[in-house]
């Protein structure tokens, strides 16, 4: 089995969960002798690479006298509009992405057009013109393989696939691990939601990492429920570095909240939940970590509560802090609005973390143990951070059984179902 | 004649509230009334009623040819009267027949066995005197909460008095034994063993109605069958279910009904069986074997052990933060905390615990209203650490007043010399509990305010109209509250109980009117 699969980051050049979700997939893929070529808007070079073709779209040339160009350019061109769209905005980027604004350094002389294009692989203001050029280039990649499926990966990379599977005919199948409703709430972008919507239509199959997500699919994309099957997610073995050596300087026990401070990930109802435990019990130090749109928000609501001495904010951590993080917490929170899986649990119960999640969120589907609450019901958040806190029974059966939990939850699993589904698309075409 | 034994267990827990930390300290109340009452309607409506209609038809029918057993565990008894009384009154009938036997257990259908033994043996006394206070026949036979035995269970049991006891047919104990025989305690030979037939009892109270097992639909002629089937030596099929089975967990459409309704008119005209109570079989079988058992058995799942209810990281917790509070607990008179205590140790709570369904089948999610067992022991864990506070408050305040409860003798003399003291240095006008009613409404306010709620409560059960009405009206909000909770519980306080509370009552008076 062979299969072009169009991602738009890959590790270790992420901003969010797709990178490595997709790197996940392809090692996965790899050990059940699947091929595949897997095509990024802009390879660093240091990216790794056992066991597939990792293909950079910065260094295709193409030829626009050639007609099929043109004439796959009159369909796409509707993705030109609203080039200052800022869609799904990774944390580094953010802070980023404001000063570029207001200095407004949009000389660029490059036209979608152009033989070579310089893709910057991120989420900038450039965006929709990087998706439309990254489709051109899909078509020319499409027929100069040799492949059986074609996978692409979030709204991104669906015109791409879609190209591809005009030119070459073979299955499409796209992958949903975020929608525009996840992203953006009620106030959905339409160009994004159309070339979902399309993406999703014109695929053969769709796959989504959570019922939560299939559900949305369904509903607000129409699209029929036999076509969407759920793959749930999986997290690599670790590579962390060894955090036994951290020191824990407070006596208090810690809980924390780590992820982009953003409407989706429910900051506020952790802030709220906090001041009702810190109440009852002073002893508890809160953190939040990331950065986000909210952050000042949530800086003045802390105020506000007269919880600042009990409440800290560490701004965006990475690498290695994100470890140290961990292993400094007593409990992780996840209190998403809308998640369509969500990684980092799976990462704090691998430190031995007892996690507090949203139902809300795509990893309670394939959580056991670890508590769940409505993401609005602050006293049920409250109630199971004390309890976590509290009493000792609790978090030993969290320590004896999540990490056996989440080392279950592998990418070889989640490639065997991938597969399946390709078979599966493989016999629609028949 | 060999015997057929049908015995039904009718058990209902206080289900807990939603009980958050920051009520810890704040709320005392911890039960989900309106579930409680919501599901005591519901079962008394399905099962209960209809079930005990159809039984009391049955004994009318057959005289003393049909008999059966039940137990009625001291929570259920309190919620039947508090929702749906009619239910005790059809079990009263059916104890009038005289065909009905009533089994002893603990009060609150608890794990005391396990947890603290004068615990045990205080709530199977009370659980005794309540059947024969309401049933008006005080239990002979003992059966511990889901039939969990064990030798060192079995010897508290016998020293209590009790000759025989029910317990499961467990195959690990039994090896190539059958269970059709009374067997006796290893440890106390003296104390008959009676156990369930564990295939007959669950192809009623759990195949019934299952469609892709080979013997469905299962018949009153087939079932008569398989009596007659069995060895002609062995002397007695014990069938115990729970007496939910009836209409609850087999609803109606099942058949449940119709097939036990025909099942005594099939045993007793196409086989050699007869129907006996537990106490009957006690009276006329003799043990052929002593059997050994080191360790707890309970009729629960394929283990037949306790894993049900404790043995995980959570249930060892909560048991043991429970049972650590037996000491202190004796130690104090008071009726809230001592219904709480009973409340709580109900075996349900750490049911709800249990996480060997996370591995294996769904059967139990219909029995438990968590999700999971984390929020059932949070919950559970936050209810026990108030209870925890309440009763160290309790000890650590002055005790003047907060004498009332069954059986603390010690402590109310103690206390009322206290108070006795008190009152000899001076020589007041008293009043009788009577007279209260000359008092002024202020008065009683003031009068009222010295003493516990629960003093006046007990005080006024079988007091005058005029009296009590005069007493209500000028309690406060929350007094009137537990005054209305504690109604039910007046049955058990003897009149005694009363007279000394009053005479309490009239004490203060004799305080405030100086």
């Amino acid at each position: 089995m062979k299969v072009l699969m169009f991602g738009w980051e890959f590790p270790p050049h992420i901003t969010g969960g797709l990178g490595t979700a997709c790197f996940g997939l392809v090692k996965g893929l790899g050990k059940q002798s699947v091929d595949v070529i897997f095509v990024v808007p802009r390879a660093f070079g240091d990216e790794a690479k056992e066991g597939f073709r990792l293909v950079n779209a910065s260094d295709m040339v193409l030829d626009f006298s050639n007609s099929i160009y043109q004439e796959h350019w009159n369909r796409i061109k509707f993705m030109e509009i609203g080039s200052n769209l800022i869609p799904y905005v990774g944390p580094e980027d953010f802070e980023k992405m404001i000063q570029e604004d207001t200095m407004k350094l949009s000389t660029e002389t490059q036209s979608v057009f152009s033989a070579r294009y310089q893709f910057s692989g991120k989420y900038g203001h450039k965006l929709m013109e990087e998706v439309s050029r990254y489709a051109i280039v899909a078509s020319v990649i499409a027929q100069q393989n040799n492949y059986d499926v074609i996978h692409a990966h979030d709204w991104l990379t669906y015109a791409a696939g879609i190209a591809a599977k005009k030119i070459s005919g073979k299955p499409l199948v796209v992958h949903v691990h975020a929608t525009e409703f996840d992203r953006s709430g009620e106030n959905v972008n339409q160009t994004v939601y159309e070339l979902e919507r399309q993406g999703m239509e014109e695929a053969d199959l769709v796959i989504t990492v959570s019922h939560l997500t299939r559900q949305i699919v369904i509903e607000r994309y129409g699209i029929h429920p036999d076509k969407v099957i759920t793959v749930h997610n999986a997290v690599e073995p670790p590579d962390h570095p060894d955090t036994s050596e951290v020191k824990r300087h407070l006596k208090e026990k810690v809980v924390t909240f780590l992820g982009r401070v953003t409407f989706q990930k429910g900051p506020d109802y952790f802030i709220e939940a906090a001041n009702k435990v810190l109440k009852k019990d002073p002893n508890v130090r809160f953190v939040m970590a990331g950065s986000g749109d909210l952050l000042n928000k949530m800086i003045k609501r802390a105020a506000q509560l007269h919880i600042g001495t009990k409440f800290h904010f560490t701004g965006f951590l990475s690498g290695t802090e994100v470890d140290t993080m961990f292993a400094l917490s007593d409990v992780y929170v996840m209190p998403s609005v809308s998640e369509p899986f969500g990684i980092s649990p799976l990462e704090a119960m691998r430190s031995n973390v007892p996690v507090v999640i949203s139902k809300q969120s795509g990893v309670s589907e394939v959580l056991k143990h670890a508590l769940k609450v409505d993401f609005w019901d602050i006293d049920a958040l409250a109630d199971a951070i004390y309890g976590l806190l509290h009493y000792e029974g609790l978090k030993k059966m969290f320590i004896k059984y999540g990490k056996e939990e989440v080392d279950n939850l592998k990418w070889d699993n989640a490639a065997a179902k991938v597969l399946e589904v390709y078979q599966q698309a493989l016999n629609l075409k028949q | 004649m060999r015997s057929i034994c049908l015995y039904f267990q009718v058990h209902q827990p206080f289900r807990l509230r939603t009980y958050r930390f920051f009520n810890i300290g704040d709320d005392h109340h911890y039960y989900d009334d309106y579930q409680n009452r919501q599901i005591i309607k519901r079962v008394a409506e399905k099962c209960y009623l209809p079930a005990n209609k159809m039984m009391l038809d049955l004994i009318k029918e057959f005289g003393t040819a049909f008999k059966i057993s039940f137990s009625i565990s001291g929570t259920a008894i309190e919620q039947l009267q508090q929702y749906a009384p009619e239910v005790i009154k059809g079990f009263r009938q059916l104890a009038d027949t005289g065909c009905v036997e009533f089994l002893a257990e603990t009060y609150s259908h608890s794990l005391a066995s396990l947890g603290n033994r004068e615990e045990f043996v205080k709530q199977v006394k009370r659980h005794s005197d309540t059947i024969e206070f309401i049933f008006g026949q005080r239990p002979k036979i003992f059966r511990n909460s889901e039939l969990i035995y064990s030798d060192g269970i079995g010897e508290m049991v016998e020293e209590m008095g009790f000759t025989c006891l029910l317990t499961e047919g467990a195959k690990h104990i039994l090896g190539w034994k059958s269970p059709n025989y009374m067997y006796c305690s290893a440890r106390t030979p003296k104390l008959k063993l009676l156990l369930r037939n564990f295939r007959l009892s669950d192809d009623i109270a759990f195949r019934f109605s299952t469609h892709s097992w080979p013997e469905w639909p299962l018949t009153t002629e087939k079932f008569t069958g398989w009596l007659n089937g069995i060895e002609s030596r062995e002397e007695v099929v014990n069938v115990f279910i729970d007496y939910e089975t009836l209409g609850e967990r087999q609803w109606k459409e099942t058949g449940i009904f119709d097939f036990f309704a025909a099942l005594p008119k099939a045993v007793l005209s196409n086989s050699n069986f007869q129907f006996s109570t537990p106490a009957d079989l006690a009276d006329v079988l003799q043990p052929v074997a002593q059997l050994h058992v080191p360790h707890p058995i309970s009729w629960a799942d394929e283990e037949r052990d306790l894993t049900s209810w404790l043995g995980n990281e959570l249930q060892d917790e909560a048991f043991s933060k429970l049972y650590s509070l037996s000491e202190k607990i004796r130690n104090i008179v008071d009726p809230s905390i001592e219904r709480d205590w009973q409340y709580l140790q109900t075996a349900d709570h750490f049911y709800y615990m249990c996480t060997k369904w996370f591995s294996d089948g769904t059967v139990h999610k219909y029995f438990n209203p968590y999700p999971s067992p984390y929020e059932a022991f949070i919950n559970y864990m936050n209810v026990i650490s108030d209870f925890t506070l309440r009763v160290d408050e309790f000890l650590q305040k002055p005790q003047v007043v907060k004498v009332i409860g069954v059986n603390k003798e010690n402590a109310r003399k103690k206390v009322v010399k206290k108070t006795q003291v008190k009152n000899s240095e001076n020589a007041l006008k008293s009043l009788t509990f009577n007279e209260i009613i000359t008092l002024a409404d202020n008065k009683i306010k003031q009068v009222l305010k010295g003493i516990d709620i629960e003093i006046v409560t007990v005080a006024l059960k079988g007091a005058r109209k005029d009296i009590r009405e005069k007493i209500e009206k000028n309690l406060g909000k929350r007094s009137l509250k537990t005054y209305n909770e504690m109604q039910p519980l007046l049955k058990s306080i003897s009149t005694t109980e009363v007279k000394k509370s009053r005479s309490l009552i009239e004490k203060q008076i004799k305080l405030l009117t100086k």
